[in-house]
């Protein structure tokens, strides 16, 4: 349980969510039609006979959509459903050209399934939390209305009409904005993990319909809600709840009552309002589309559905905090998105294969690389960073390097910065650039007897009891060294030398 | 079950066909007269029968993933949708204004 | 010779093949029966230039030595609910008048692949809603037939493929296509002492198909007699990917197929079907129609669907609820009408276009459907029907145990005059009790001109098929046509 409360003037006020997020299904085409779905065309550009409602077009249902959708289904732990069928949505609006949304109401090819969000204290969720999910159902996007281009005029461009949504129903379990923004950002993170939704929210490809209720604390019933329509950022969901709970506890605690309605988030506001123009009593009037037969999903199907799922965020945890030995925090860090555990993966890959070593030896030098300083270098260059140069062969072979103690950690990130600019191979640069330490104990015995010889005071002082002085000989002597000395062999000497 | 011009004007609402009074109270009766006959369909013992949804028994087809496989179910033909267009303004499809 | 009028499908086909006259003479034949003809009203299009744009092509193709379609050299009447390229496609609705489809429907690609040409798009029950053809903006249909003794009185050609049927009747066209919701094939061909079939559903493709109810519309072919619909509906029929509800299945060859013999063939006949207020003519004819199955080697049995009472009231229930959206595509947006009152709003506009564009019988039944399918009424209406459509279908399923066909009459009665029943919707609907049943189980059904009652009016008799088996059905209707001798022509009065 959250400890999200809202501090009312009767007492305390606890809130409860429920999330359904509309997912844009990656396909190269529409759910019912051929027309491309790429994203910013000219407008009507992508738009077949089908889309546009001519007399007489008919729906064909595009076999990658069910796929994602099932495979999706299955990365949620959810029940299959072999069988299921689309249902007509019936409204008349300009951007809706059949005058019904093709959805699936009665019989959805996904059911019940679960989420599970990761304790994270500092944001307020003090443990791990697992949310239902109801249901997973395949639906058709609508087109788009502008306002602005004509003065007694709006446009309808129907380009994005027809192309497939998931729609992703939570069950009313989260209590706390923090848990919602966590519930999108592991489903975000689990859709693009299985590839069925590049999860974009700028580009409208992953939306929320907020539900929003309050209740006291304790109270068993819940209150009545209210639903915020095409939320379009995790920062945006929290806020609206946090928003929309407030209003309220403030209207109820005015001796008012919360409507059930349809609500718009106005992010230059910071706040919710009723859309009216939706108000006008909803009756869709649903029911099975007679053009489509119901949809019976073979056994060979979900088997190769199931087969090409990848491993999935929380396994993938799991198996960094377990087999690679990695802490917590660097596991959940590195898993969070595609993008870093593939080149984490690729990174550690080589790296074990350059070293000849297993790759649990070297998974932290590997995660603390990907996660700390690679970023690091990479920001403090901006412009000058090419990417291009940024191989796993390149950062393996510093890496590697500096395992074996010929760089120090101040040396490869220069080298790192000089592969980034240039491109030139790692060890050539440690050679060529003077990048190298030293590890040659005659030389760094040279230098320690000098340190020793010119504090004979402090060495009295150390020999007496005074521990904290190793750190001032190892700094010393590095000094002297001008960095370079291998610091494992300094320390070795040292302690040799001071007895 | 039966429908005065109230739930009628209702209907009609729902389904965006303006009607005038006595136009709606011209269908009053007579929807009544198909309603109370189509009603006769309680008689019929249906416990246990599932509701037909596919005439012939037949499966629903999975088609392929590819962009304009067929040129009738495809897109890049703005000129064709937008033939028959009763206000066509810049490649869209013009509407009276809606407030949202 | 014969006038060239007078031949159907197969004898044009063969004097085209055969060199007896050019496809070209036979569309000018036709084409000119067409402009005359203009009092029957069957016809909202007429594309003269397309009937001979294809003709040439099949003379020239014959002259090139080119193998000729099945249908080469044919020119048809075309259902105005059919796409046609480049030519006004309306359903006989004013909110589609003027739309221009930049599309071919897939039924119409076929048979113009097939050699066919177009002698225009037929009129028709607006949205294919009406049994009289009298809902059609573009007006009435009027049938060539004439009740006997100098009446004068118009009568109905049926419907909704009332366009087509007079067409065929009249001989202003060899062939017509047609689609049959609750009988829009059967009744018109009955009602003209015309032959039409209704295939499986799924048979003929319904892309490019102006939907009236999705899971009920299927096209099928109107012609003289049982060896026409055999050829045309080999030309219309055939897998198309672009329908769900297309059936993935060969199309047979019904023409080569067809065989009057029906030694070993049990045909059944339903007690259901004889109904109280049924026309004694038409009882009478439905015994002569058993006689000469048996006379063709049938076996005849007593068969029994007990829900046939039922099929219509679900009929009306199912149809209009898969109207009232399929309908909801006119909106004024994107094509056809648009009535834009001054001042209002998208809404406004409608509820406006609507009002203007769609015509009573359109209303009344967008009407019955959006209340059928709304909150708190969709389960006592709509899944009920479908439940009830669930046990008509079973009724067949278990009737087909027992025989291979059923015989019964198409129609309660002949043809009656144009504005006898426009009052009184209910009496029209019931004009469809014969025929539903087989729409509702999507089994294919066809109607053979039997007789002409004592008014002269023609009679059709009506044989249902298993799924799939049209062929059995053909076969059925070719046995009662060699004995049935249907020689009745209206006499020319237009």
């Amino acid at each position: 349980m959250s400890n999200y409360r809202i501090q009312g003037a009767t007492g305390e006020w606890e809130v409860v969510i429920g999330l359904e997020v509309h997912a844009q299904v990656t396909s190269q085409s529409k759910l019912f039609s051929s027309a491309s779905t790429e994203f910013g065309a000219e407008p009507n550009a992508q738009v077949s006979l089908v889309d546009a409602a001519m007399p007489g077009m008919l729906p064909v249902l595009n076999g990658e959509c069910v796929r994602q959708a099932v495979r999706t289904g299955m990365a949620i732990e959810a029940q299959i459903n072999k069988y299921s069928r689309f249902d007509r949505k019936n409204y008349f609006y300009a951007d809706l050209p059949q005058g019904y949304q093709i959805s699936q109401l009665y019989h959805p090819i996904v059911g019940e399934g679960q989420l599970l969000i990761a304790k994270d204290e500092k944001a307020g969720i003090p443990q791990d939390k697992v949310i239902g999910i109801e249901r997973i159902h395949i639906e058709q996007d609508a087109g788009k209305l502008m306002h602005d281009q004509h003065p007694t005029m709006s446009y309808v461009d129907l380009n994005r009409c027809g192309v497939a949504l998931m729609e992703i129903v939570s069950m009313p379990h989260m209590t706390s904005p923090a848990e919602a923004g966590a519930y999108v950002r592991k489903l975000r993170s689990i859709l693009r993990y299985v590839g069925s939704c590049d999860g974009n929210m700028e580009e409208g490809s992953m939306r929320a319909d907020v539900n929003v209720s309050v209740r006291k604390v304790g109270d068993p019933e819940l209150g009545t809600r209210t639903e915020t329509k095409n939320v379009n950022s995790v920062r945006f969901v929290m806020a609206v709840i946090e928003q929309e709970a407030r209003r309220q506890v403030d209207l109820i605690e005015d001796g008012g009552s919360v409507v059930q309605e349809t609500r718009l988030y106005d992010p230059d506001k910071n706040e919710t309002r009723s859309m009216r123009s939706k108000e006008d009593a909803h009756d869709y009037r649903y029911f099975p589309d007679p053009d489509l037969l119901p949809l019976n999903l073979e056994d060979a199907f979900l088997e190769e559905c199931r087969s090409s799922l990848p491993e999935l965020p929380d396994a993938k945890r799991l198996r960094y905090t377990g087999e690679l030995g990695m802490t917590d925090y660097n596991a959940a860090q590195l898993t969070a998105e595609v993008e870093t555990f593939a080149r984490f993966e690729t990174l550690l890959a080589e790296t074990a294969r350059q070293a000849g070593k297993p790759e649990a030896e070297v998974a932290t030098q590997v995660a603390n690389w990907t996660l700390s300083v690679a970023p690091g270098v990479i920001k403090s260059l901006g412009a000058d960073a090419r990417l291009e140069h940024n191989t796993a062969a390149a950062n393996a072979a510093i890496l590697q390097m500096v395992s074996a103690g010929t760089v120090s950690g101040g040396q490869a990130k220069e080298i790192y910065e000089i592969v980034l600019k240039i491109g030139r191979e790692p060890a050539e640069i440690a050679e060529t650039e003077g990048l190298k330490q030293q590890s040659d104990t005659g030389a760094i015995e040279a230098e320690i007897d000098k340190v020793l010889a010119e504090n004979p005071d402090k060495v009295e002082q150390y020999r007496s009891g005074k521990d904290k002085l190793f750190g001032f000989f190892v700094g010393q002597t590095m000094k002297a060294m001008q960095g370079k000395a291998n610091p494992g062999v300094v320390n070795e000497l040292l302690k040799a030398k001071l007895g | 079950m039966s429908v005065d011009k109230q739930i009628v004007a209702k209907i009609a609402s729902l389904a965006r066909i303006q009607m005038g009074d006595a136009e709606l109270e011209r269908m009053v009766p007579e929807l009544n007269n198909i309603l109370s006959w189509v009603e006769q369909l309680g008689e019929v013992d249906c416990s246990g029968v599932e509701p037909m949804t596919a005439v012939i028994p037949n499966t629903l087809r999975l088609r392929e993933d590819a962009v304009n496989a067929d040129p009738l179910t495809g897109g890049d033909r703005r000129d064709d949708i937008l033939a028959n267009a009763p206000a066509r303004e810049h490649g869209f499809f013009g509407v009276p204004k809606v407030i949202e | 010779m014969t006038n060239i009028t007078d031949l159907g499908v197969a004898a044009i086909r063969a004097g085209v093949a055969q060199g007896d006259f050019t496809a070209r003479e036979v569309a000018e034949g036709f084409n000119a029966n067409v402009a005359a003809a203009s009092a029957l009203n069957a016809f909202i299009v007429t594309t003269p230039e397309k009937a001979l744009e294809a003709a040439d092509k099949v003379d020239a193709d014959r002259a090139a030595g080119k193998p000729l379609g099945s249908m080469a050299g044919v020119p048809i009447g075309m259902k105005d609910l059919f796409a046609t390229h480049g030519v006004q496609t309306t359903a006989a609705s004013h909110i589609l008048e003027g739309f221009i489809p930049q599309y071919e429907s897939t039924v119409s690609s076929n048979l113009w692949a097939a050699g066919a040409g177009m002698l225009g798009k037929l009129n028709l029950d607006q949205f294919a809603m009406g049994s009289s053809n009298e809902t059609s903006y573009f007006g009435n249909v009027i049938s060539p037939w004439k009740r006997s003794g100098g009446s004068n009185a118009q009568m109905s050609p049926g419907g909704s493929s009332g366009g087509s049927s007079t067409a065929v009747a009249a001989r202003l066209a060899p062939a017509a296509t047609g689609t049959d919701t609750g009988g829009s094939i059967r009744q018109p061909a009955a009602f003209t002492g015309i032959t039409g079939i209704k295939p499986t559903y799924g048979r003929c493709s319904r892309w490019g198909v102006v939907a009236f109810a999705s899971s009920l519309d299927q096209a099928g072919p109107m012609a003289h007699d049982v060896r026409d619909c055999a050829i045309m509906l080999g030309a219309m029929a055939g897998f198309d990917p672009k329908d769900s509800t297309s059936l993935d299945l060969p199309v047979p060859d019904w023409e080569a197929g067809l065989d009057g013999n029906l030694k070993g063939k049990k045909v059944g006949i339903p007690r259901e079907y004889r109904m109280e207020g049924t026309d004694p003519e038409i009882l009478k004819s439905w015994e002569d129609g058993i006689a000469w199955l048996k006379d063709a080697g049938a076996e005849v049995v007593d068969i029994s669907l007990p829900h046939t009472k039922y099929a219509l009231p679900a009929y009306y229930i199912i149809a209009p609820a898969e109207a009232s959206s399929n309908l909801a595509r006119y909106d004024g947006v994107r094509y056809g009408l648009r009535d834009l009152p001054e001042g209002s709003g998208l809404q406004d506009m409608y509820a406006a276009t609507r009002a203007a564009g769609f015509g009573d019988e359109v209303k009344r039944r967008v009407l019955i459907g959006t209340y059928v399918l709304s909150a708190g009424f969709y389960d006592a209406y709509y899944t009920q029907a479908q439940k009830v459509r669930a046990l008509v279908a079973q009724d067949f399923e278990n009737a087909f145990k027992e025989c291979d066909v059923i015989l019964a009459p198409t129609t309660p009665t002949a043809s009656f005059g144009l504005g006898e029943k426009t009052d009184d919707p209910l009496a029209m609907y019931l004009n469809d009790v014969f025929a539903v049943p087989a729409s509702l189980a999507g089994l294919p059904a066809m109607s053979v001109p039997c007789g002409v009652n004592s008014e002269g009016l023609p009679l059709g008799l009506q044989i249902v098929g298993k799924a799939f088996d049209e062929q059995g059905v053909l076969n059925a209707g070719l046995a009662i046509e060699e004995r049935a001798r249907f020689t009745a022509k209206p006499e020319k009065w237009w």
